[in-house]
């Protein structure tokens, strides 16, 4: 079965809810073929390649909603998911709120988002295996002190998607995107320190060249090794863009549409309101040409567009669904988001924080005593309250130098402070994955070690 | 049960000569080992969500995987179609990871030992759907009416049953069957117009859906969740700095599972990329110290009847007095380690390779009466519950996060603190432990282990235990 054949069978999963009484329908289906190659010690450690595909199904009867899923494309399983659902929708509760979108908030937006690149497709297994290795091998060859490795990795995958539903929407696109990575282990006086680094991209000749991925990530690793805990102090902190991102993954918990009718988020109610400091203009974007957060429709048939978040500091807008969107009494804005199973949850598009003037090295240059974080770890965020505490691992900076590495320690600030005590947002920004942020500047947080 | 009676044989008319020969095939290039490993996975969730039964979905996915391993090589592929034409496609990809000459010898299975762990005649996914949304609409209104400060509650129910079949070039043949299910309640609590405070309990197992109407009803779970965000409203500042920590009894296992467990994992020591590894036979803890990861508790979220790797899971004592015993091995790294297999290859489906992972992880309990051991605290931090946590096998540097905690002075528990964050090293942090409690308890049930993408269902357990030196975060 190919993929021009899938729009067929939503529309056919879609009649044949509307004929066992739903009112409503929407059928998504999409399918993923996937090959991964690692590399360890420049020997070939794994190969897998296979690929699968899947349908689900949301129907309404009133305002009762049902979904279900399934794996089995053929007629037999189409007809037992419609079943399924319909059935469900009998023992949900009505909710005034459910409902596809109207018919006039649906559509696609014009012109090629570039997503797919036959050449991914094309590719052979051993220039895939190849790029795997050089990276790795660059990796073990920066540094004496880089004498293991967790390997390199090459991953490629070719996705489909097709949404369609009873008010008339139909949709498909297909997609690809290549990585290659490498995780160096450094060791030093007995102790070890890993790093990773990473190249992504929509087609093979976007990937940079897998020799830089490996210098990048061993140098990572070779700067971490000797760390030591610093002593409990108040002091500015740099976020470095990989983990700067973070930052932004937490604030998009924060603007979805959920959390804020739950009243779930510290910035529900916000709308509006200077919440950060003027520096601060947060974008979300799925139309961008060629990035991994871009796509046609999102996933209830709406076009994907460009939102601002936060402009200077103001909160200007939630992330919305329709579902939230008619909670709040607001539009959608088209960021639907959903796998095979359930209802439509909210996803965003290219989230980015717009970079500012100074190089990171500036940013640095102006720290007396100061902490430059590289990584963090566990997941101390609340989003109700913005308490914020995690494990962070870095460089310390001493008198505008990053002076030795430090870890064991944590840092800790609520997302409100935070946002309104940014000192500095570097000029840096790149679209490294859907969510994209330059080197960021708190002007004081609580570090805790000894 | 006999292989032709079970799901697969009787389902998708799989027969063992079959089986044999897609084995052939795998092997066909030259491979040392492989196996197949069919699943089956019905699913089902509900959600509830100001008292509205918003969603309910249901659904099946099918599909078998099939891997050849030749030396430390690794070859995988999968099929979600069960025609043989497609799973003996899948095994001709897998085979390429090898290249020469057949040279193991056509298998001929042999069923294992049969032994049921969660002896569910109906599962809960068996059960009418209508009766499992009245149970999740039961925690909602206990939810809500234990205090009139609760003003969102949240509920979702879910359960699925896997049906598995694994079929290896070393003979064995085993089947399993495996429910689950697991409750979980989210509340938001506050005091006028006050800074809302969340609390989050739940729990479930392998078990019949009766368990939740006489073990653990939801009105516990509810309750429960509603105290915990009652509690934080009146939460203070966490103190920031090193100090001593007594955690409570239970969920806080979850730092046996971050600051030991996964170092342990044999792949990582197989590649001696641990802080823990070539480190057997040394004091990793105090003598005080014995933990145990274990798959064959009844009826327990982690535990299985066989991983799914076909090996018999087994209770693994990991630190035994504080001395590293053990790792926790799959069929690869027991390969090439010349160990033996313990039961802890696991994956999350048939798209995914097995790797070694946790069970059912537990410290043993101590010979201290829990009241003594916070007596004995002058000034720290008393940590009854936590949201998670996550680990750096490489430095062994872990944190985890505490969901509610208690600052302890003069050997009593005062008030209630913010969540914090406390982060320790692995082969270190358990050196400090002075005090075990003699009041070991397992969590709830609704442990998730996620490693290298690949996600599944675990549990953890502690007595409480005091660490007389450990780095809290603070808040703010």
């Amino acid at each position: 079965m190919t993929f021009d054949r899938l729009p067929e069978i939503a529309q056919a999963a879609i009649k044949q809810a509307l004929d066992e009484g739903a009112g409503d329908a929407e059928c998504t289906i999409s399918e993923g073929d996937e090959f991964s190659a690692s590399v360890r010690m420049g020997e070939v450690e794994t190969l897998k390649e296979a690929g699968s595909r899947g349908a689900g199904l949301r129907v309404l009867i009133g305002q009762c909603m049902g979904s279900s899923y399934t794996s089995d494309l053929t007629p037999e399983g189409i007809r037992h998911m419609v079943r399924s659902a319909i059935d469900l929708a009998s023992v949900t509760t009505e909710d005034p709120h459910a409902g596809l979108p109207d018919a006039d908030e649906l559509g696609s937006i014009t012109g090629d988002l570039r997503l797919f690149s036959e050449d991914v497709a094309g590719l052979p297994a051993e220039l895939k295996i190849d790029s795997a290795k050089r990276a790795e091998a660059a990796a073990l060859a920066f540094d004496p002190r880089i004498t293991n490795s967790e390997g390199g990795s090459f991953d490629s995958n070719i996705g489909g998607r097709v949404f369609a539903n009873s008010r008339g929407f139909i949709g498909a696109y297909r997609s690809t995107y290549c990585s290659i990575s490498a995780v160096p282990v450094a060791i030093q006086n007995g102790a070890m320190e890993r790093d990773y680094w990473f190249t992504m991209a929509r087609d093979f000749a976007g990937l940079e060249d897998p020799e830089s991925v490996g210098r990048i990530a061993a140098e990572r690793a070779i700067r971490r090794l000797g760390a030591v805990k610093v002593e409990t102090q108040r002091v500015p902190v740099i976020f470095e863009p990989r983990v700067a991102r973070t930052l932004l993954g937490n604030l998009f918990e924060a603007v979805e549409g959920r959390s804020i009718y739950r009243q779930a988020s510290f910035l529900a109610g916000k709308l509006g309101e200077k919440i950060a400091d003027q520096r601060i203009t947060l974008i979300d974007d799925g139309t961008i040409p060629h990035l991994f957060g871009s796509q046609p429709f999102d996933d209830e048939g709406v076009p994907t567009r460009r939102t601002p978040v936060i402009e200077k500091g103001v909160l200007k807008s939630y992330l919305l669904n329709t579902y939230t969107a008619r909670k709040l009494g607001m539009k959608t804005t088209g960021n639907a988001s959903r796998g095979i199973t359930g209802n439509a949850g909210i996803g965003h598009g290219n989230f980015f924080l717009e970079a500012g003037d100074k190089s990171p090295e500036e940013m640095i240059r102006g720290v007396r005593n100061g902490f430059y974080v590289t990584e963090l770890i566990g997941s101390g965020v609340n989003i109700v309250t913005g308490d914020y505490s995690r494990g962070a691992v870095g460089l310390w900076v001493r008198d505008g130098e990053l002076a030795f590495p430090v870890s064991e320690v944590t840092i800790a600030s609520t997302l409100q402070e935070m946002l309104n005590n940014v000192a500095e947002i570097g000029s840096d920004l790149e679209f490294r994955g859907s969510v994209s942020a330059p080197t960021i500047m708190i002007g004081e947080m609580t570090v805790a070690g000894r | 049960m006999s292989f032709n009676d079970s799901f697969f044989a009787a389902k998708f008319g799989i027969a063992r000569r079959e089986l044999e020969n897609y084995l052939e095939d795998a092997l066909s290039r030259g491979g040392d080992y492989a196996d197949l490993y069919f699943e089956y996975l019905a699913t089902s969730s509900i959600s509830i969500d100001e008292s509205i039964v918003k969603s309910a979905t249901q659904g099946v996915s099918v599909g078998v995987g099939v891997r050849v391993i030749a030396g430390e090589r690794t070859g995988y592929a999968y099929s979600d179609d069960l025609s043989p034409e497609k799973i003996k496609h899948a095994a001709q990809v897998a085979a390429l990871i090898a290249s020469g000459p057949a040279k193991v010898e056509k298998t001929a299975l042999h069923e294992g030992v049969k032994r049921n762990l969660y002896p569910v005649l109906t599962a809960p996914s068996e059960t009418a759907f209508r009766e499992r949304v009245e149970l999740a609409q039961r925690a909602d209104r206990a939810a809500r009416a234990y205090d009139p400060r609760i003003f969102q509650v949240q509920v979702t129910y879910a359960d699925n049953l896997r049906e598995v079949l694994v079929a290896t070039s070393d003979g064995v043949l085993n089947f399993d069957r495996q429910p689950l299910a697991r409750m979980s309640v989210f509340t938001l609590a506050r005091d006028g117009n006050g800074v809302p405070q969340q609390g989050h309990s739940g729990g479930g197992g392998r078990y019949e859906l009766s368990w939740f109407q006489n073990e653990r009803t939801p009105e516990s779970f509810a309750k429960e969740a509603a105290r915990q965000a009652l509690v934080q409203l009146d939460a203070v500042e966490a103190p920031a700095g090193e100090q001593i920590v007594v955690l409570g009894p239970g969920w806080p296992g979850v730092l046996l599972h971050e600051a030991v467990g996964h170092g342990l994992e044999a792949d990582f020591n197989r590649k001696g990329v641990s802080a823990f590894s070539g480190r057997i036979g040394q004091q990793v803890a105090s003598p005080l110290c014995t933990v145990v990861d274990d798959g064959t508790i009844g009826g327990r979220r982690g535990s299985l009847n066989v991983d799914d790797e076909g090996n018999e899971t087994q209770r693994n004592v990991l630190i035994e007095n504080g001395v590293l015993r053990g790792y926790l091995q799959d069929n690869l790294s027991s390969r090439i380690l010349g160990a033996k297999p313990t039961g802890s290859g696991r994956r999350e489906s048939y798209e995914h390779i097995p790797m070694p992972r946790m069970t059912n992880t537990f410290m043993m309990a101590g010979e201290s009466d829990p009241a003594d051991i916070i007596r004995s605290v002058p000034r720290g931090l008393y940590c009854a519950n936590f949201a998670g946590g996550q680990v750096d096998i490489t430095s062994g540097n872990f944190v985890f996060s505490a969901s509610e905690s208690y600052l302890i002075e003069d050997g009593k528990l005062t008030r209630p603190v913010r969540n914090a964050t406390l982060i320790g090293n692995g082969p270190e942090a358990m050196k400090y432990v002075s005090m075990v409690g003699n009041d070991l308890k397992l969590d709830e049930g609704i442990g998730i282990c996620g490693k290298e993408g690949q996600s599944v269902p675990v549990g953890v357990g502690i007595p409480t235990v005091r660490i007389d030196r450990m780095t809290v975060g603070g808040t703010a």
